[in-house]
């Protein structure tokens, strides 16, 4: 186990059989030019210094390790801490990776921006640093998720940015991905695609996994000051994984658990769901081998989930090697256990989450009933749920507990 | 030997340029596919390129994007492609070339892919998303079954690559004549030219045959100059998808007669 992490990806963007580059030839030469690039910046101090200090005084890093003491008392059993990644700036851990690519984006000369989005906190994020840094901002968008994320479609306007509705496939983050490839496979001369998660060809889920991994480094060192050892779990919500591998890439070679939560939609059993790694099969999406869900045919099947940011039928390479390695578990929990999470969360924490955020969340009440008094837990709190509101309060509405809980 | 290497060298010592025409398996009626290609040959066409139907085509614009859903609604896989190829096969020896995306490819299995094709006939491979760092096996399962893979080159690609490219290609070599998606576009051949130029320079084991864009015979006609041939995708199969239009095999025929003509002109 020791120092696996460090080695990877190799040469070739491979995480054991995983990873890789299988993109249009138009795109190569811009992945062999940001490959570069990034390798030079990655000991750069002048480069490390612009970043560390606008990650501290524009995003409001470090954020929090916050005690959470009602939902411990809750389930009486070990100490829940949560990583307060919904107090980054923009609400989402997605600025820690925009800031720096958009950084990258600079660094090769680029003015024009662009970006695919989900739950639109990604978009907001992109929309936000190009705005900062004066560069013009496209961000592609399906118009499903336009619908249920409509505060963050008007806060990317407001910021300037180009909202592109998506209206092919499935109108979800899977079809504007593919429509921001297919604007970069022709504009890739002067724009920069800046990619949310840890997917897509190489070297983007190496770049994307170092700029989250903030959250781990940070953790371990307030947890080391609070409790004076690592935690025992590690929970967060995964859906291209960018938040998990942020908070785990620095515990790997620990004797810490990982626990990854995707969205199991309206159940695994059903086709209407969005965990990847616990149904999917090993495929090609988007530019890299990794876990898909498709068919038996190779084509690629539709995801579900309520929550626009998990709802998408891959994941990051790198995760596909740590469930093959057993390093990292893989669960699921539903669009209800999710929502009730959630709630549960705002009532007695005071804190509402993001409905991504609310599936790790969730996980606690299987994880909590097995863990010791003495088990700390860390759980990403990766965004808050402002964005949500208007899909939140439909469920509730169209639910039969809707009384009990609302 | 390899039935599409035959014919491009056979067009190269005739002094004329190939034309390979893309069609996407299954489009826009499942049985139309078959009797279409065989129009096309007796149109005038070289090569014919099938198009396996992908839900995720990053590679394509508009069109064949429709096109590649209308042909999965229509249950086209990459079986019912491998046996199109089986029945055209049986009625005329045009050289086939399958056209894809590497998941479905790959999800078949490899080895079984070229296996297929051999087996029905097939003469080339195309997987668009599959570049040369990531081909070793695919090269070698091809090489050993005397099926060409042919890759594609870009306006992005450097000389460096257009070398290593050129030696790793074998049949022809794709060239994308501007950067972006599959499609018609203004202005295209102006653009074309100065890539096709520099292409011509460093490549020197394949016939080089120019995509992307190309939608009339005027385009056709200027692009060709600077290589050995075009290839044809969108600008035929948006002939093919209109709806109602029971003269679609006949205008798609003459479509392809004008370009015929204005190559050989």
């Amino acid at each position: 186990m020791k120092r696996m992490a460090e080695a990877l990806p190799d040469q070739k963007g491979h995480f054991g059989t995983y990873g890789g580059r299988f993109v249009p030839e138009t795109l190569i030469p811009a992945l062999q030019d940001l490959e570069r690039a990034y390798s030079a910046v990655k000991n750069d101090s002048s480069f490390q210094k612009e970043l560390s200090m606008l990650l501290k005084d524009y995003v409001g890093r470090p954020t929090p390790l916050y005690f959470a003491k009602q939902l411990t008392n809750h389930y009486g059993e070990g100490k829940i801490y949560f990583k307060r990644e919904d107090l980054c700036h923009t609400g989402a851990h997605k600025i820690n990776n925009t800031v720096g690519q958009i950084l990258l984006a600079r660094q090769l000369g680029k003015q024009r921006i662009i970006a695919e989005t989900g739950a639109g906190q990604h978009g907001v994020a992109t929309a936000t640093v190009a705005a900062m840094m004066g560069l013009r901002c496209a961000v592609y968008m399906g118009t499903e998720d336009m619908t249920r994320q409509e505060i963050n479609v008007a806060r990317m306007r407001l910021l300037g940015a180009e909202v592109i509705p998506v209206t092919s496939g499935t109108k979800t983050l899977k079809d504007a991905t593919n429509e921001a490839l297919r604007d970069w496979v022709t504009n890739v001369r002067e724009t920069f695609y800046v990619i949310g998660s840890v997917v897509g060809p190489h070297p983007y889920p190496m770049i994307v996994r170092d700029f989250q991994s903030i959250i781990g480094r940070e953790t371990k060192a307030q947890m080391m000051q609070r409790e004076g050892r690592f935690p025992d779990y590690l929970v967060a919500c995964v859906g291209g994984g960018s938040n998990s591998i942020g908070l785990f890439y620095d515990f790997l070679e620990d004797d810490v658990k990982m626990i990854g939560v995707e969205a199991a939609g309206l159940g695994v059993e059903t086709s209407y769901h969005a965990a990847t790694l616990t149904a999917g099969t090993p495929g090609i999406l988007h530019g890299s081998y990794s876990y898909v869900l498709q068919d038996n045919a190779g084509q690629i099947l539709p995801a579900h989930s309520i929550s626009a940011g998990l709802d998408y039928p891959g994941v990051g390479p790198e995760h596909s090697y740590l469930k093959d390695r057993g390093r990292v578990t893989y669960v699921s929990v539903t669009d209800d256990e999710a929502l009730e999470a959630g709630l549960m969360m705002t009532r007695i924490e005071g804190i509402l989450p993001a409905l991504e955020s609310s599936h790790a969340i969730a996980y606690l009440r299987y994880l909590m009933p097995k863990s010791s008094v003495k088990d700390i837990i860390v759980v990403n709190l990766s965004g808050r749920g402002e964005k949500d509101l208007t899909a939140i309060t439909k469920a509730f509405n169209q639910s039969r507990t809707s009384e009990r809980l609302l | 030997m390899n039935r599409l290497v035959a014919r491009l060298s056979a067009l190269r010592a005739e002094r004329r340029k190939a034309l390979s025409l893309f069609v996407t398996a299954g489009y826009s009626i499942a049985e139309e596919t078959v009797p279409l290609v065989i129009e096309l040959v007796t149109s005038g066409a070289d090569v014919i390129e099938l198009g396996i139907p992908f839900s995720d085509p990053i590679a394509d614009g508009p069109t064949i994007q429709a096109s590649s859903e209308v042909a999965l609604r229509n249950g086209i896989t990459l079986e019912r492609t491998l046996e199109m190829v089986k029945q055209i096969r049986e009625r005329c020896d045009i050289p086939l070339v399958l056209m894809g995306y590497a998941n479905p490819i790959f999800k078949f299995g490899l080895a079984e892919f070229l296996d297929a094709c051999k087996h029905v006939g097939a003469d080339g491979t195309i997987i668009a998303d599959l570049p040369l760092e990531e081909s070793d096996e695919y090269r070698m399962h091809a090489t050993k079954r005397d099926i060409a893979s042919i890759f594609l080159v870009a306006p992005t690609t450097t000389d460096e690559r257009l070398e290593q490219i050129d030696r790793a290609s074998t049949g022809f070599l794709y060239c994308i004549s501007v950067t972006g998606v599959t499609g018609g576009r203004k202005a295209l051949a102006a653009q074309a030219e100065s890539f096709l130029i520099r292409a011509r320079k460093h490549v020197k084991s394949n016939p080089l045959l120019a995509g992307f864009g190309i939608a009339t015979p005027n385009d056709a006609r200027r692009v060709a100059m600077h290589c050995d041939g075009i290839i044809i995708g969108s600008a035929l199969i948006e002939l093919l998808g209109l709806p109602h239009n029971s003269h679609r095999l006949e205008q798609a025929s003459a479509f392809v007669r004008a370009i015929r003509t204005a190559l050989d002109s």
